[in-house]
């Protein structure tokens, strides 16, 4: 097993950006390459999630500085479950691209842009240095401020000027917390830092630069009352710029909020957990409501999101066994279920010219397959059995009430009611109900020409990637027990911080290193 | 010479912020910028502050003698400050576009992604 397996999902990415940024003549080629690099990193994932559910942890320390002093690449099975599920997300929207992004936007480097999200996706996974944690989000929110802004449309840049203002604060957030991290602890190595303040007898010096990163984390996680950036962004660029987003970007604050609650502060959890119950039911409670009062797909789905999160960190704030291993699986199911909604709700803005609710309609009538394939995302985002959504509510639930949390389960139970509400909503209208006649829809749908010729040809390549989505729900639903096996085993090695930090601080052979900085030196508690 | 600093960065962050509470966008820009710039000192301070103690290693030695500078905090500024130069000239040329489309420095006027209904259907 070698250290460099963990190296493929953030190569293959950043090879295929830099190839294609060689080859922007032909259309073709960034489709092709788009979706063979992506794949490729996909198959590299998988490789990884068997690689590390071997050994447990992999680690590579980058040019053999030994640990704490160079930057560690650290996969354990939560990084690996993640970078695994991304790249699938990754695969499957690439696939779905081809069908739906114009050339216009092919020319203004879709694919390179849309790698590089994903490399910086995968890099946030895969690091162990709080730093380098803080480039990996800059890598990934770049390449996504530009994929928002590059339409050029009105609502495109106010969209994309709110998402760029609200997430850079954050990184500034993030910058400052690690500075201050940086100077009371004299080390960035997040196993190094964890085991440094799990030692402090009394560590509550770093609560303000602890609280500065949970602010930063949330708000890239769209935890309550910090998600404002989110739903008055997500709906602007092309659905499949968003579903890529609405799957991964979220995600990837709440993993950062797993690993500050579970490894970074994890001997800080007693201070934060009150809050983040409070903050998770809010979340969720705001994020339905927001749902309900909305009309238009893309709108109310970005609203689930942020409910949605509710859950993850609900479930990260239980902090038992049961609980962390419902949240991973519940971040998994997440990401499939919520990719291929936005996904659905691109093929009705191809068939329909919107994707408003007021102006579609019929859709079981003219396209019951499509039917079919929405019902399947919808209701396992509602939580009805044997989907995937079930399995991570019940998760949830169940460990709510181990841990006692009664009130917080009652809430998860009726947000449950009101996602399956605002889910029938989209159902009725936009499927059950007939097509409203007015020519505000004949006009726009002349506005979205299908970018390979004909609807149907589009259709053709982004159709399968939903299909395939929708069939893992299912399968995830019905034969969930081995991937809830390896969730409970990855929760096992997050409650075992000091697990990673022996994996990471192992004394590794580094002929390299070429001072021995005495014990005087480095700084630390004082 | 570490409480110059921080009162400096006391004022960037004022500044700041009252930069970013203000509707036009163009001050939205500064106020980014402001903050950022003082969140880059305030890493910078986050070593402390050792003054003419480079980090070298003197001939023969194995460690630099003991109080010396911390290069850490200033090869992160580093890497901050190149990725919020790269930020701040993407945020300029979005603020430049986005005013030219709506036509207007107030925030309050930037609400079509805020309307009820779709956003193809934008009606200026």
């Amino acid at each position: 097993m070698s250290p460099y397996a963990i190296l493929l999902p953030l190569l293959l990415p950043i090879i295929g950006a830099v190839f294609l940024l060689i080859f922007t003549r032909s259309a073709w080629t960034q489709r092709i390459g788009g979706v063979l690099f992506s794949g490729l990193c996909f198959v590299a994932s998988l490789y990884l999630v068997w690689a590390v559910d071997e050994v447990g942890y992999i680690v590579l320390q980058s040019g053999g500085w030994a640990a704490p002093f160079g930057i560690s690449l650290v996969a354990d099975r939560f990084s690996a479950i993640m970078v695994a599920v991304s790249s699938f997300m990754g695969f499957g929207v690439a696939w779905y691209a081809v069908g739906e992004i114009d050339t216009g936007r092919l020319r203004r480097y879709f694919f390179p842009l849309y790698l590089m999200l994903l490399f910086g996706v995968n890099g946030a996974f895969l690091t162990g240095d709080l730093f380098n944690l803080y480039v990996w989000f800059e890598v990934m929110l770049i390449a996504s401020f530009i994929l928002m802004a590059a339409g050029g449309q009105r609502f495109e840049l106010e969209g994309a000027l709110k998402y760029v203002s609200l997430n850079l604060l954050a990184s500034v957030f993030f910058l400052i917390g690690a500075g201050m991290v940086y100077g009371i602890t004299g080390t960035l190595n997040m196993a190094d830092i964890s085991a440094k303040v799990s030692a402090a007898p009394d560590a509550t010096g770093i609560l303000p630069a602890a609280m500065l990163l949970f602010v930063a984390f949330s708000v890239k996680a769209a935890l309550f009352p910090l998600f404002f950036w989110l739903p008055s962004s997500y709906h602007t660029p092309p659905p499949a710029v968003s579903a890529i987003f609405a799957g991964l970007l979220t995600k990837v604050g709440v993993y950062a909020l797993f690993r500050f609650h579970t490894l970074l502060f994890v001997s800080l959890f007693s201070h934060f957990q009150t809050l983040l119950i409070v903050l998770s039911v809010l979340t969720m409670v705001t994020g339905v409501l927001g749902a309900a009062s909305h009309f238009q797909m893309r709108r109310i789905l970005s609203f689930h999101i942020i409910s949605q999160i509710g859950y993850m960190t609900v479930a990260l704030a239980i902090m038992t066994p049961l609980a962390l291993a419902a949240g991973i699986f519940y971040l998994v199911h997440h990401i499939i279920v919520k990719t291929n909604l936005f996904l659905i709700s691109g093929v009705v803005l191809q068939i329909k010219g919107s994707d408003d609710l007021a102006r579609v309609g019929g859709l079981s009538k003219s396209a019951p397959w499509l039917a079919l394939l929405f019902f399947i995302p919808a209701f396992s985002l509602g939580g009805i059995p044997p989907l995937s959504g079930f399995w991570a509510k019940f998760g949830v639930v169940k460990a709510g009430l181990e841990g006692g949390h009664w009130w917080v389960v009652t809430f998860a139970l009726l947000v449950g009611v009101l996602t399956l509400f605002s889910m029938t909503k989209i159902w009725a209208e936009a499927f059950w109900k007939k097509q409203p006649e007015t020519s505000e829809a004949a006009e726009a749908s002349e506005a979205a020409a299908p970018v390979l010729g004909s609807t149907a040809a589009s259709l053709r390549w982004m159709v399968p990637p939903i299909v395939v989505m929708a069939t893992a729900t299912v399968v995830i639903g019905l034969f969930g027990e081995p991937l809830f096996r390896y969730t409970e085993r990855a929760a096992a090695q997050l409650l075992d911080a000091e697990g990673y930090q022996a994996a990471v601080l192992l004394p590794v052979e580094a002929p390299g290193l070429p001072i021995e900085i005495e014990e005087s030196n480095v700084k630390g508690f004082k | 010479m570490e409480w110059a600093l921080s009162l400096l960065i006391g004022l960037f962050f004022a500044c700041g912020v009252y930069c970013l509470l203000r509707r036009s966008i163009v001050r939205l820009v500064i106020g980014v910028l402001l903050i950022s710039q003082g969140a880059n000192l305030l890493v910078f301070l986050s070593g402390g502050l050792t003054l003419g103690q480079p980090p070298m290693v003197a001939k023969g030695a194995k460690v630099p003698v003991a109080p010396f500078a911390d290069p850490l905090p200033q090869a992160m500024v580093l890497t901050a400050l190149v990725i919020g130069l790269g930020l701040v000239a993407f945020l300029l040329t979005l603020v430049f576009r986005a005013h030219e489309a709506v036509g207007s420095d107030d925030i309050n006027n930037f609400d079509s992604t805020e309307q009820a209904h779709s956003a193809e259907g934008t009606k200026e």
